[in-house]
């Protein structure tokens, strides 16, 4: 058929062309130059548009919709490869960007510091205390020997002075000497000094003693429990003892077994044993029938509560203490004292904690 | 303290089994810290004697003994002991037989061809002593057959207390009797020493002495026995004395010791041939000297109290004897000497001559005085029966009464400091029977408490006697409840800031250290430290010595110590005490850091993602920033001024500060010199700052967080390079810019820093970033324009700087 215009074969030859030409395009600037071949000002099928208008009506009717449906194909074919071409060249470039992803990244630093166990179980014990109603109370190390021994009812002279190695200063003009504390209750002493009972205070802190073996060092840590009020008496001593223990240990039930001794500053004195199991170097709490020895406490005497300016007929409670390191020790399976303080960081990074495994009660205190 | 089980049933009639015993002694407060049991350990290994012993055909160093173990039939034992020989009594262990000591069982067969039938044992191989050097030799009348334990007089149990010293009564195993008979496992004999008449007057008088000083001596009592005959004191005697570890010397002297032992009641014996004239009870001179019993010449002074005759001083009061007028076994004369000291001197004096005695344990805890003239009688007694002789009337200077105590003792004591009741009746029986005496009915006692018993004065007390012997066991573990009071923080700031400053230093790669308070004098004095009055008199260590006014000192050194053992890129901290006087007040919480070597806060050491790099004064400042921002400093008016202390690289080290009159701390690169000084590598970078020196946080009435304004206009941020001279200071660069207008820059960072090529020499180009935020509307061209206008001038006019064209 031949009619004034255009041959509808030349069109079906045209399309084929194109066609061709999309598909063979091998990347996007083959493309849009078959684009502008085909689409541009003077492309082919624009250039079959432009016949449309010189066409009289019933040509432009049979011959309209194949041109209109040629460029339709084709834009659409355009796209389409533009597509694909656009995506093959994504993926070539991203094949390119491969890294080895097996390389190791840094270390995280809160991964890598370490608290120290000793801090990390001054915050244990904060917390457990914290939720009896207990503040935790503090003082200087370096003490007067007032604080430290006399008005904890020490008699001069008396050998318990001499049960504490005590390392002193230089004596003052006036004779007085400065000693380093030997124990935390010197912080008793300043808070029954300054504050006004009821009183329901701990006291961790460093202390230090002139001793130096296998299982002591010069400079060690206490904490001390202080109760002050008119009624606090030996049954609530040992029900806040169990309490903790159980708390610290994390374990369900503790037997202790309380043992009168001999502190000058309480009266009754006891020393506290807990119930454990030995196994093979190994001490396992709440189980077991030997018993090992965590804490001294007793009745505040009242020669000392006299001396803090508290009349015993009207005031009374309690206080005890116990070594940190040394419970430390015990719940984290550390067997060597003077390691505490040798700053080894190999032995840091083993027993000591992440900065971010702050123990709280609702959390549980070391998971 | 340590006795034996049948010594105890000698003042403690009991049907009760050595555990029970054992277990009430710990439940009484008398803490049990072992059961040496001696006869038990070895009852397997008996007498035996070798017959014959000859040499082993094929070794030169065996012997083949015969033995007999009293069985009839002689054993054949092969034997390597150079002592084995016949005749010898020794000890035999048969095949089978377990060691407990050494967790062994003797297993012997034939010995290079030759049978053997047991083996005769050397102390050392069973545990028995540390005697290797040949089989147990033993006395030539001790039975074959017999454990030989049993022979050496240790058939019994050995138990040791471990002694508080408010109990001077259970120094004695008299007193321990007394005490545990008060628990109902059994009864308390109480042997009262019988008088002893004497037959003439004591031809010695004793004088108290003291002038107008402080008496040192309440009283003396003393009594001579002549024509005694001094010898080894009956086996009895030795064997008791022998198994709490005691030497057996001679009669009169055993007797003391035994006497000290048994009632607590130290004695002493002179040679009276051996003391000149009368005895004087009195200080001593300074300078003068004492020969004692130990063999060692003392220099006493007046602060010490001596017993001296015509020739001078021969003891030395209630401590230790003089060699002179001791006791051997010529003495046919003795003066026994029984008598109350003062427990302070004697300890004092004790400690500074260093003499540690069984008679001054007992004086410095304080002896019975009651007792002071019934120990007299007792070894009067003991010394007639032992070697015979002739006492004389027993002379006494001063005054042994004591005062008494008696303690007013409401019955309510024991509810309110216990939490236990107990009947009246059983009160009274309680304290009866550790011999107290209680009078009155009702709810209020009078209770006098025993001479022996020192350590009892008041109300407290007797609730510690009375529970003590019911046991702690009873008081009925009471709930503590917290109370109605809100919940509050309990930690104080400085507790707060000092967990926290933990946690965030932590958080940063560094690892807490714990490090000594003390230091030496050389490193206090490094960090500006080391002053007489931070010097302890009696350091453990001379490199323990100075109260620390750094934390970094032992930082340093444990840095390096972990450089030597192989972690080179190490990064420590520690919160801690330093010491700048002896004052509470000048005793402060500081946290301080250090890194070492690759040890950056970005990552520790080589890594394939960059070139190493050393850690940098920068490191440091950001731990240091890091930690204050921890602890809540506030963070917006802290200055950083170059420079800090001598420790310091002088241009790499920084001061913070609020203000010139509040130093908060430093940070920067260890001067070299103190590296060299510590004997430590670098590079070595640190901070410290002074917790407690940052001002409180203000009161706040609420917890709500201020209202957050965000601006609806878009900010701008505009880039300037200023050439400065290289001293100026960014910090100085980055206020003027800011102080242009506060309420529009939001901020201004410095981006670049860049001296070389571009720049001429002695100048610097530092690129600063500003931010400006319009809050009501959108900033114009011309408005931006005229800020940077005024910024490159205001910081024109402050710094002398010029934009980078």
């Amino acid at each position: 058929m031949t009619v004034h215009g255009v041959h509808m074969s030349d069109i079906a030859k045209l399309e084929t062309e194109l066609m061709t030409a999309v598909t063979s395009a091998k990347d996007e600037a083959a493309l849009e130059a078959v684009r502008v071949a085909a689409l541009g000002k003077s492309g082919s099928v624009s250039a079959l548009l432009k016949t449309l208008g010189s066409m009289t009506p019933d040509e432009r009717k049979a011959q309209g919709p194949a041109i209109n449906g040629l460029k339709e194909r084709i834009t659409s074919a355009i796209s389409t490869a533009k597509e694909a071409l656009g995506m093959a060249a994504l993926d070539a470039r991203l094949a390119r960007e491969t890294v080895d992803v097996t390389l190791p990244t840094r270390e995280t630093p809160a991964e890598l510091g370490r608290v120290h166990p000793i801090s990390q179980v001054i915050d244990e014990l904060t917390a457990i205390f914290a939720d009896m109603g207990f503040a935790v109370a503090e003082g200087p190390d370096i003490e007067t020997d007032d604080y430290n021994f006399t008005k904890l009812n020490f008699p001069e002279g008396h050998p318990a002075r001499e049960m504490h190695d005590t390392f002193y200063f230089p004596p003052k003009p006036d004779g007085s000497r400065l000693l380093l504390r030997t124990h935390t209750s010197p912080v008793q002493v300043r808070t029954m000094l300054t504050q006004k009972p009821p009183i329901r205070v701990i006291c961790p802190g460093r202390t230090y003693r002139s001793d130096s073996d296998q299982t002591h060092t010069p400079m060690f840590h206490q904490v001390e429990g202080l109760v002050i009020d008119k009624t606090s008496h030996m049954g609530h001593l040992k029900w806040i003892l169990e309490e903790f223990c159980k708390a610290f240990f994390e374990v369900d039930s503790v037997k202790m077994r309380f043992r009168p001794s001999f502190f000058p500053f309480t009266e009754p004195s006891m020393e506290v044993d807990i119930q454990c199991r030995r196994d093979k170097g190994e001490i396992r709490f709440g189980e077991g029938n030997d018993w090992l020895e965590i804490l001294g406490c007793g009745m505040v005497h009242p020669n000392v509560l006299r001396n803090c300016g508290l009349d015993p007929d009207e005031y009374q409670g309690f206080a005890w203490g116990m070594g940190i390191d040394r419970i430390a020790m015990l719940k984290y399976g550390i067997n060597d004292l003077r390691a505490f303080f040798e700053a080894d960081v190999r032995w840091l990074s083993h027993y000591g904690f992440r900065p971010l495994d702050f123990p709280t009660l609702a959390g549980g205190l070391s998971t | 303290m340590k006795f034996t089980l049948s010594w105890l049933k000698e003042h403690f009639d009991t049907v009760a089994t050595l555990d029970e015993i054992v277990e009430k002694l710990t439940m009484i407060g008398l803490e049990v810290e072992r059961v040496e049991d001696k006869a038990k350990e070895f009852e397997a290994f008996k007498v035996a004697q070798i017959i014959s012993a000859e040499q082993h055909p094929n070794a030169d160093r065996l012997r083949v003994c015969q033995v007999d173990n009293g069985t009839g039939t002689p054993l054949q034992i092969v034997c390597g002991a150079p002592n084995a020989r016949a005749g010898l009594k020794t000890v035999l262990g048969l095949p089978g037989t377990y060691i407990p000591a050494k967790d062994i069982t003797l297993a012997i067969g034939k010995i290079r061809g030759v049978e053997s039938q047991g083996m005769m044992i050397s102390g050392a191989e069973i545990g028995f002593s540390s005697d290797s050097d040949g089989i147990i030799e033993l006395p030539a009348d001790a039975p074959i057959g017999k454990p030989f334990a049993e022979v050496l007089g240790l058939n019994e149990p050995v138990i040791e207390i471990n002694l508080t010293p408010n109990r001077p009564d259970c120094t004695s195993v008299n007193g321990i009797a007394r005490d545990l008979g008060a628990t109902m496992i059994g009864d308390y004999k109480e042997n009262v020493p019988k008088r002893v008449p004497g037959t003439y007057p004591c031809p010695v008088t004793v004088t108290l002495d003291f002038g107008a000083t402080h008496p040192l001596c309440p009283a003396f009592g003393l009594r001579l026995v002549r024509g005694v005959k001094n010898g080894p004191s009956p086996e009895w005697v030795q064997n008791r004395l022998t198994a709490i570890g005691l030497r057996p010397i001679n009669a009169l002297v055993d007797i003391t010791n035994y006497i000290t032992f048994d009632r607590g009641r130290p004695l002493h014996v002179f040679d009276a041939k051996k003391v000149k004239g009368n005895l004087t009870v009195r200080r001593a001179i300074n300078g003068e000297t004492l020969l004692a019993l130990d063999g060692k010449t003392y220099t006493l002074d007046t602060a010490m109290c001596v017993i001296a005759d015509e020739k001078g001083v021969e003891s030395l009061a209630g401590i230790m004897g003089g060699e002179e007028s001791g006791c051997d076994e010529t003495t046919t004369d003795v003066l026994i000497e029984s008598a109350l000291w003062d427990m302070v001197n004697i300890a004092q004096t004790g400690r500074k001559l260093g003499i540690n005695t069984d008679a001054r344990y007992r004086f410095e805890r304080g002896v019975d005085p009651n007792f002071m003239v019934p120990g007299l009688e007792l070894a009067t007694q003991m010394v007639l029966d032992f070697c015979g002789g002739e006492a004389s009337e027993v002379v006494v200077a001063g005054d042994a009464t004591p005062k008494e105590t008696v303690v007013d003792f409401p019955l309510s004591e024991l509810p309110r400091l216990a939490g236990i009741r107990l009947s009246p009746a059983e009160v009274r029986r309680t304290l009866e029977r550790l011999g107290f005496f209680a009078a009155g009915s009702g709810e209020r006692i009078k209770v006098a408490v025993p001479s022996w018993r020192p350590d009892v004065h008041g109300r407290a007390d007797i609730v510690e006697e009375l529970v003590r012997i019911v046991g702690v066991d009873a008081v009925p573990s009471t709930p503590f409840p917290r109370g109605a009071d809100a919940r509050k923080p309990v930690l104080t700031p400085i507790q707060t800031r000092t967990r926290k400053a933990k946690r965030a230093l932590a958080a940063r790669g560094l690892t807490e250290a714990v490090t000594w308070s003390f230091i030496s004098k050389r490193e206090a004095e490094l960090f500006g430290g080391g002053s007489a009055a931070l010097a302890l008199a009696n350091p453990i260590a001379a490199e323990l010595s100075d109260m620390r006014p750094s934390l970094l000192a032992g930082l340093i050194t444990s840095a390096q110590r972990n450089a030597d053992r192989g972690t080179p890129d190490v990064g420590l901290f520690e919160v801690g005490q330093i010491f700048k006087g002896d004052k509470p007040e000048d005793q402060f919480i500081a946290a301080s850091g250090l890194r070492r070597a690759l040890a950056k806060a970005d990552g520790v050491g080589r890594h394939w993602s960059g070139k190493p790099q050393p850690v940098d004064v920068f490191d440091a400042k950001a731990d240091a920033f890091a930690v204050l921002a921890a602890a809540g400093a506030p963070m917006q008016a802290l200055q950083v001024v170059p420079g800090g202390p001598a420790w310091l690289h002088p241009g790499r080290s920084g001061t913070i500060q609020i203000g010139p009159q509040n130093i908060i701390g430093h940070f920067g690169e260890l001067h070299p010199r103190i590296l060299t000084a510590l004997k430590a590598d670098g590079p070595l970078v640190g901070f410290e700052v002074i917790l407690e020196n940052l001002p409180a946080a203000k009161a706040r009435p609420t917890r709500a967080k201020p209202l957050l304004e965000l601006s609806p206009f878009q900010p701008v941020e505009r880039d300037f390079a200023f050439v400065v001279d290289s001293k100026v200071k960014a910090a100085d660069i980055v206020r003027a810019a800011q102080n242009v207008d506060k309420k529009l820059i939001a901020g201004v960072t410095v981006f670049d820093v860049y001296e070389g090529t571009g720049v001429e020499p002695g100048k610097k180009s530092v690129a600063i970033a500003v931010t400006m935020q319009p809050r009501d509307k959108t900033m114009t061209d011309p408005e931006i324009d005229a800020l940077g206008q005024k910024i490159v001038a205001e910081v024109g006019k402050r710094t002398g700087g010029v934009l980078r064209g």
